[in-house]
């Protein structure tokens, strides 16, 4: 046993609702968490196969969410869609460079480092290796975080549909993007949660 | 109730606590004020050092209650061309966006924005009530597991932000005018911050009825 025990090693399972330390019982394959009533399981179900899925139909989602434009101006006749990038771009051309920043992070840097960093994180626990597990569990962490600051741009789109009504002279609607975006964050956020961290640590060679 | 529990048939079950994040078995040691204790083989954060009791705890629910009525019956910003006025609340928001054919997100934000915030509030005030009574609450377990599962999914936080980006982008063709919502969303914000650092867990413990 390695100086830092795991609960697999020891027979024990920590409950994931109310971290409560249960003993296992490999003769019980539905155990209950005896605090909370929650089911007990020693690693999520189905974890990488879940995560995947939620992934790659959250990237499917994300195509049309940047393709597709997420809002219409019309002011006295003139139509301006805008995606999410030519957004951030009218938002730093029009004299805000920090904002820009902020959207063009929240909407692209985020979404786009959530595919690849849960991508890493999941070929390479599938892979069992114990390459760089303390960076890895850290990327989780980090993308479980910032996960849900995505939304903002919907949040914007939103406020703005509902505050720009001035009939002919200046009008905002929501167009179809901003629904596939709105999704794609959803989307993410589950994948993120039905990934299970402790697979990072579930090495073949031995750890520490 | 007594029913025979599985837990605790170990010696010092008790006093262990597993690391979520990689399944590391620790034991659990009392911080002092300024604590965190951390995980050795991952480094996640296992516990803090909690320095509001259940009566501060209380307190701060309260006064989110109160701060998050004010964010949903004062509009948020008002905007002005030509002389006309026009000027929205979270709902006026959510129902537009439902009327102009954006369902989801109109779903999205009434959720986010307004129910799980509120479910979460409610259930919170109602377990912090009985705590700070030292009872355990009727439905305890169901308001628990339910401040679990809703937890991640709420944005107030992001909605202040998305309003911030939203009047900059108006201010370029508007007058824009912040109205009483924004405030009340910015104190909730904060709110949130400090509910952010609180292990809600340690109520499990603190409420659980000791034989004696």
């Amino acid at each position: 046993m390695s100086a830092l025990p795991r609960a697999q090693e020891l027979g024990l399972i920590g409950c994931h609702v109310c971290g409560l330390v249960c003993r296992d019982r490999p003769d019980l394959h539905d155990a209950a968490c005896p605090r909370c009533g929650a089911a007990l399981h020693r690693r999520k179900h189905a974890s990488y196969m879940r995560t995947w899925a939620l992934l790659i139909t959250a990237f499917i989602f994300y195509i049309p969410a940047n393709v597709l434009p997420i809002m219409r101006t019309a002011s006295l006749g003139d139509i301006d869609d805008n995606t999410i990038l030519s957004g951030v771009i009218e938002l730093w051309v029009k004299g805000s460079p920090d904002l820009a920043i902020i959207v063009f992070t929240a909407s692209i840097v985020v979404p786009m480092l959530k595919f690849l960093a849960m991508s890493v994180l999941l070929i390479s626990s599938h892979r069992q290796t114990a390459w760089a597990q303390r960076q890895r569990a850290k990327l989780y962490r980090l993308v479980e975080f910032i996960g849900y600051w995505s939304m903002l741009d919907v949040f914007v789109v939103a406020l703005l549909t509902a505050l720009v009504q001035f009939g002919i002279f200046s009008l905002v609607e929501p167009l179809p993007g901003v629904v596939y975006f709105g999704l794609t964050v959803v989307l993410t956020m589950l994948a993120s949660m039905s990934f299970d961290p402790r697979l990072i640590w579930d090495s073949k060679e031995a750890n520490d | 109730m007594s029913a025979p529990d599985p837990a605790l048939d170990g010696k010092d079950i008790h006093n262990l606590m597993i690391c979520e994040h990689c399944d590391t078995v620790h034991r659990r040691r009392e911080l002092v004020r300024g604590e965190t204790a951390r995980c050795r083989r991952c480094d996640a954060i296992l516990e803090r050092h909690q320095m509001i009791g259940t009566r501060g705890m209380l307190a701060l629910v309260l006064t989110a209650m109160v701060i998050f009525v004010q964010a949903n019956i004062w509009p948020i910003v008002t905007l002005g061309l030509n002389g006309q006025m026009i000027s929205t609340t979270l709902w006026g928001t959510i129902i537009m966006m439902w009327n102009d054919h954006s369902e989801v997100v109109a779903v999205l934000a009434a959720s986010t924005l307004f129910f799980f915030p509120l479910v979460k509030m409610l259930t919170l005030g109602w377990v912090l009530f009985f705590a700070y009574r030292g009872e355990r609450a009727p439905g305890f377990v169901t308001a628990m597991t339910a401040l679990h599962y809703v937890g991640p999914w709420t944005m107030s936080e992001v909605f202040v932000l998305g309003a911030l980006v939203a009047i900059v982008k108006a201010h370029a063709y508007f007058e824009v005018i912040p109205d009483p919502g924004i405030f009340a969303y910015a104190g909730l914000m904060m709110l949130i911050t400090v509910f952010a650092g609180v292990d809600m867990r340690r109520l499990w413990d603190l409420t659980e009825a000791r034989p004696e």
